[in-house]
């Protein structure tokens, strides 16, 4: 760990004040950030401890929506009445998610921000373009097994890890993002993290200066809501492949199809032409297989992570299957 | 004064059973288990020594080569910073067990990516943390140092070869034949703890504290490492947060930390970080195996082959010993087994969890369920039906061998239909449900160990030896032995384990500590008793001890008059080991749910019965089961060290990404012991428990895995995507 310089902003001003500064980095949970500053993967020179700045609120919107503050716990979160009454699935996606003690830390604006788990990013003497700019990728040709099979690129084949950004991104969910200058624009979920491109080092759209400080949701919607998480063991593990769905049928055909992807890409998966697909459709074997070709139809895998393809198609079938039954 | 056995013949004086305090085999709870888990136990780490300044182990950043030069500028002006140890002592690997002697020492040169190569020491562990990854490093790199066991040539290990009768004429002649190949991925050895220690040096005399399994052997470790003599070395371990092997041997951390401290004259610290616990320890080797089988119309072997391929460092003796149960588990005229190591430039390779069985057991018992299919005969009887009177290599008879009644009252308990077995026919939901069945077997070891116990004035007791408790219970089963044998309530004995300056015990590794160092203590105790007899005026067999008093007769503090009386008690293995095969035997039952879609697989329930000699405390013992079988699971289903295919550096080097079973993959697990006295296994009768449960039990698994949902898995761990892989349509 690299010595650093600790202060604790007070407000939101005071925060973006901060954080404008090249060399510092908002801290709310510390649940990714300091285990990546043990390993030097992060080396800030000065943390900007957001934790008091407000934004913690979990309150309803005029629109009947729900507006979660940046700092609200995740454990807050999924517990929350209404989330468990009307996003059961982000409470699902999150409670899928790390442990009870991690939950209790980590934060909305975290768990968004929440870097990739590749080996090579975590291993300062490798080599990784996102941690480096240039240095190369380790993992293409190295160990790729959690890595990405959609929109990688030769630079990058990281994947987002989270599970809450899935659940939201199907959900369709806003984050507003406040900058230094004091300007607020809200950007959706589905938006937020980019793809790796020539610019492996970009997560998501933040830029230098500005501070997340809620995520808010729609009025929820008709329909079921599943969150399925494959892993290797039953919990504290991440996705291998994550689907978050919200799926409405009437008079036995889709009306509604809403479905995000973990664990596939360097962002949480989002193809509209999935609903468009299946929407007015009778759910048949078929009918998912045309859906897992669309979601698939550009997927790449790299040795140890092409499991993912078909595990994917499985996974949706599953998903979709499930979200029929549970609609009869 | 001192006690001696030697034990060349089976001990069926059965002593233990004739004593009379009644505390032997008790579910008592563990002394210390209270001071751990309120956080006053204090381990290596934690022991408040006055100026302690803290070190940090630099590691190569190659995998072959030699240290050119190492910057000590590049961090002196760092904050904090205090010296850059380089020293050609300091050691690079970590001992193997029972090595009796330094490791792997001079760091300039490299053998594997992550090897330590200096120490930096600073004031505080930030400091030096962030100043051992600045060191600069030059080194001279040598290419294309092997990896990979599949591509360079092995070395066969003459001494592990069989080869009775015609395997392969037994092959052809078969009715049933199976022949098959089966991979283990690597297991690591962390431990929750790290590797610690704090290292005092007061001009004569060098005092660590360290989390270490054996002491006994790492005290000569140390010395020779440092060219000193051992009255010069003591090391202090008295908890260990977990060993599974990673703490057998000397470990680098201890060297560096004793080096730094008397260079420079002041306390120092060294603790592993835990990505250097993964990377500079001990793996368990990968393994390559392939199974023959071949057997009659009733499923009777004819032949068995087992040959193995492991691998492990150049220089290194210590070879996965796969085939440790496979020579004598079946009876089979026609036998060919062979261990190979390939020389490849990942970290060590050493005693891990239950070496040899613990992946040599999953495949064998595999191949034995297709064997099963194959010839039409239930799993269970298949077993029954197979196993030998008597060694079928060495023709020697087995000190005990409870197999038989394993397999038939876990298969009762477990309610094991041992009807017709056909896969997929249980489906709930998107669940495949299915059971499967595996025999358990793990060598019994015992070494030599000395223990010495006093009976205070005021008629308590010490056990003295420094024999290490790793989680296990031996505090606990040391008391009640002495208990038992004193006629003490194990209360009113305190049992001071963990410093070189006790007797030497056994130290605590393949599951041999009970047996070996319980051992010593029992002979000090019978010594103890000879005294307290001739002091009655009686023989010792008609000696009868409970509460503290001769029953009938005087106190034991009348009888010492004030004057503690003290016995050493030195145990030994001796011919005994020569004459048999001593063996604990059990058999696992496993149902498990295998998911259609995402080849997720989670164990139902789980039951191992289990037959190990004597069991000195059901709870402690039955502990030992459970973690065992938690093993299985992990090796069955999660457990797999990633190795970076360029450079052979282990990639998921946490318990984050390193996955061992978490609570919910353990479900209902059922364990039974069928007690049995070992007349040879050790004058205790008693044999090894711990590692027995990791000895099979991923067979019973990954049976039940073909069993539900028909996809016949010959690589373990058996994660979704290599489920999926197998899974028909
Ligand atoms: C062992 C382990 C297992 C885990 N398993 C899972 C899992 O299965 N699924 C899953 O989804 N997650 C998992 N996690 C990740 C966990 O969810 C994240 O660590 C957590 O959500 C991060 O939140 P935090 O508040 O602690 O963030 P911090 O560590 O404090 O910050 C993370 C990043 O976000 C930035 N940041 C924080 N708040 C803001 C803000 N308001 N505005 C702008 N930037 C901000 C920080 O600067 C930093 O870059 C796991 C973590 C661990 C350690
Ligand atoms: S996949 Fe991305 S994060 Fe991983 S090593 Fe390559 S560049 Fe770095």
């Amino acid at each position: 760990m690299r010595q650093f310089q600790y202060q604790r902003a007070r407000t939101l001003d005071d925060a973006t004040g901060l954080v404008s500064q090249d060399s510092t980095m908002a801290i709310a949970g510390g649940t990714n950030l300091l285990d990546l500053m043990k390993l030097q993967v992060e080396t800030p020179g000065e943390l900007a401890d957001v934790n008091r700045i407000g934004f913690g609120e979990i309150e309803d919107t005029p629109e009947g929506g729900l507006r979660i503050g940046a700092l609200a716990t995740n454990t807050e979160t999924a517990v929350h009445p209404r989330v468990r009454r009307d996003y059961p699935l982000l409470a699902r996606a999150i409670l899928a998610g790390a442990t009870q003690q991690l939950r209790n830390k980590a934060t909305t604006g975290g768990n968004l921000c929440q870097r990739t788990r590749c080996f090579y990013f975590m291993n300062i003497d490798q080599p990784c373009n996102k941690r480096e700019p240039g240095s190369g990728c380790g993992a293409i040709d190295g160990v790729a097994k959690l890595h990405a099979v959609l929109g990688s690129s030769d630079q990058c084949i990281a994947t987002y890890p989270g599970d809450m950004a899935v659940a939201m991104s199907a959900l369709d969910a806003q984050v507003s993002i406040v900058s230094g200058d004091g300007g607020e624009r809200s950007v959706p979920v589905r938006e937020f993290h980019c793809l790796p491109g020539d610019t492996p080092w970009r997560d998501n759209v933040l830029e230098q200066g500005e501070i997340i400080t809620a995520v808010t949701l729609p009025a929820p919607v008709m329909g079921g809501q599943l969150y399925r998480k494959v892993r290797e063991r039953s919990s504290y593990a991440f996705a291998l492949v994550s689907i978050a769905a919200v799926v409405e049928l009437q008079h036995g055909k889709f009306t509604r199809a809403d479905l995000a992807f973990g664990g596939l890409a360097h962002k949480p998966w989002h193809d509209p032409r999935i609903a468009d697909a299946l929407i007015g459709q009778a759910p048949s074997d078929d009918l998912y297989d045309t859906a897992a070709d669309l979601l698939l139809e550009d997927a790449q895998g790299h040795g140890e992570n092409e499991f993912k393809i078909p595990l994917a198609r499985r996974t949706l079938h599953a998903v979709l299957k499930q979200a029929v039954e549970e609609a009869a | 004064m001192s006690a001696h056995l030697k034990q060349d013949k089976p001990d069926t004086a059965n002593r233990l059973d004739q004593m009379k305090q009644g505390t032997i085999g008790q579910p008592i709870t563990r002394v210390e288990g209270l001071a751990k888990v309120t956080g006053t136990a204090p381990y290596a780490a934690e022991y408040p020594v006055e100026g302690c300044v803290e070190g940090v182990l630099a590691t190569a950043t190659i995998t072959r080569g030699q240290v050119v030069s190492v910057d000590r500028d590049s961090v002196m002006d760092m904050p904090g910073v205090i010296a850059v140890i380089e020293d050609p002592r300091m050691t690079t690997r970590a001992a193997q067990g029972t090595a009796n002697e330094a490791p792997q020492q001079s760091p300039r040169t490299v053998c594997y990516w992550g090897q330590p190569v200096a120490l930096v020491v600073a004031e505080t562990f930030e400091q030096a943390r962030d100043a051992a990854k600045h060191l600069r490093v030059e080194y001279r790199e040598e290419s294309d140092a092997p990896v990979d066991p599949q591509v360079v040539d092995a070395e066969e290990q003459e001494d592990e070869t069989v080869r009775q009768g015609d395997l392969a004429r037994a092959m052809s002649a078969a009715e049933n034949a199976v022949d098959v190949t089966y991979t283990t991925k690597g297991h690591a050895s962390a431990a929750m703890e790290p590797h610690a220690a704090i290292a005092q040096w007061d001009g004569r005399q060098l005092t660590v504290h360290a989390s270490l399994q054996m002491l006994n052997y790492n005290i000569t470790e140390l010395a020779d490492a440092l060219d000193m003599e051992e009255d010069q070395v003591r090391i202090i371990s008295r908890f260990v947060g977990g060993g599974f092997g990673s703490k057998l041997g000397l470990s680098e951390e201890t060297v560096a930390a004793a080096i730094a401290a008397m260079e420079l004259s002041r306390p120092v610290r060294v603790v592993l970080s835990r990505q250097q616990v993964f990377q500079c320890i001990m793996r368990r080797s990968e393994t390559t195996q392939r199974l023959q089988l071949a057997a009659d119309g009733e499923g009777r072997l004819a032949g068995f082959g087992h040959k193995a391929l492991v691998s492990n460092l150049p220089g290194e003796s210590f070879a996965e010993p796969v085939l440790q149960s496979s020579h004598f588990l079946y009876a089979a005229e026609n036998r060919e087994l062979m261990l190979e190591v390939a020389r490849i430039h990942r970290m060590t390779a050493g005693s891990v969890r239950a070496p040899g069985e613990a992946v040599g057991m999953p495949t064998l018992e595999g191949a034995m369920d297709i064997l099963a299919e194959r010839a039409g005969i239930d799993p269970v009887e298949l077993r029954l039906r197979n196993i030998p009177e008597e060694d079928p290599e060495e023709g020697l008879p087995f000190s005990s061998h409870k197999l038989a009644e394993c397999l038939r009252q876990g298969a009762d308990a477990f309610g094991w239909d041992a009807g017709p077995r056909k896969p997929r026919m249980t489906r709930e939901g998107e669940w495949w449900i299915g059971t499967g069945m595996a025999s358990a077997a793990r060598v019994h070891n015992v070494g030599e160990a000395k223990a010495r116990v006093t009976i205070k004035p005021d008629g308590t007791g010490l056990v003295e030896t420094d024999m290490t408790d790793i989680g296990t219970g031996t505090y606990t089963i040391l008391a009640q032995i002495a208990g038992e044998m004193l006629g003490l309530d194990p209360a009113q004995i305190l049992v001071d384990l963990g410093d070189t300056q006790h007797p030497r015990g056994s130290g605590s590794g393949g599951s041999w500590g009970a047996a070996s160092t319980g051992s010593a203590v029992y002979v000090a105790c019978q010594a103890l008793r000879e005294e307290i007899a001739n002091r009655v005026g009686i023989e010792e067999t008609a000696l009868d001890l409970a509460d503290g008093r001769v029953i009938g007769g005087q106190t034991l503090v009348d009888l010492l008059g004030g004057k503690e009386l003290a016995r050493e008690g030195h145990y030994e293995p001796g011919a005994i080991a020569e004459d048999y095969t001593a063996s604990g035997f059990g058999a696992f039952f496993a149902e498990v749910r295998v998911n259609h879609f995402t080849g997720e697989t989670r164990v139902n329930r789980m039951l191992g019965a289990f037959g190990f000699g004597r069991v000195l405390n059901h709870k402690t013992a039955r502990s030992q089961c459970l973690g065992g079988i938690t093993w299985s699971i992990g090796a069955a289903l999660t457990e797999a060290l990633e190795f970076d295919p360029r450079t052979g550096h282990l990639v998921n080097c946490d318990l984050a990404e390193y996955h061992v079973p978490v609570h919910r993959d353990v479900p209902d697990v059922d364990v039974i012991m069928v007690e049995e006295r070992d007349p040879v296994a050790s004058p205790l009768q008693a044999k090894g428990i711990g590692e027995l449960g990791m000895c099979g039990g991923a067979a019973a698994i990954g049976n039940a895995v073909y069993n539900a949902c028909g996809a016949r898995l010959f690589d373990y761990p058996m994660t979704p995507d290599r489920v999926l892989a197998a899974m028909p349509d």
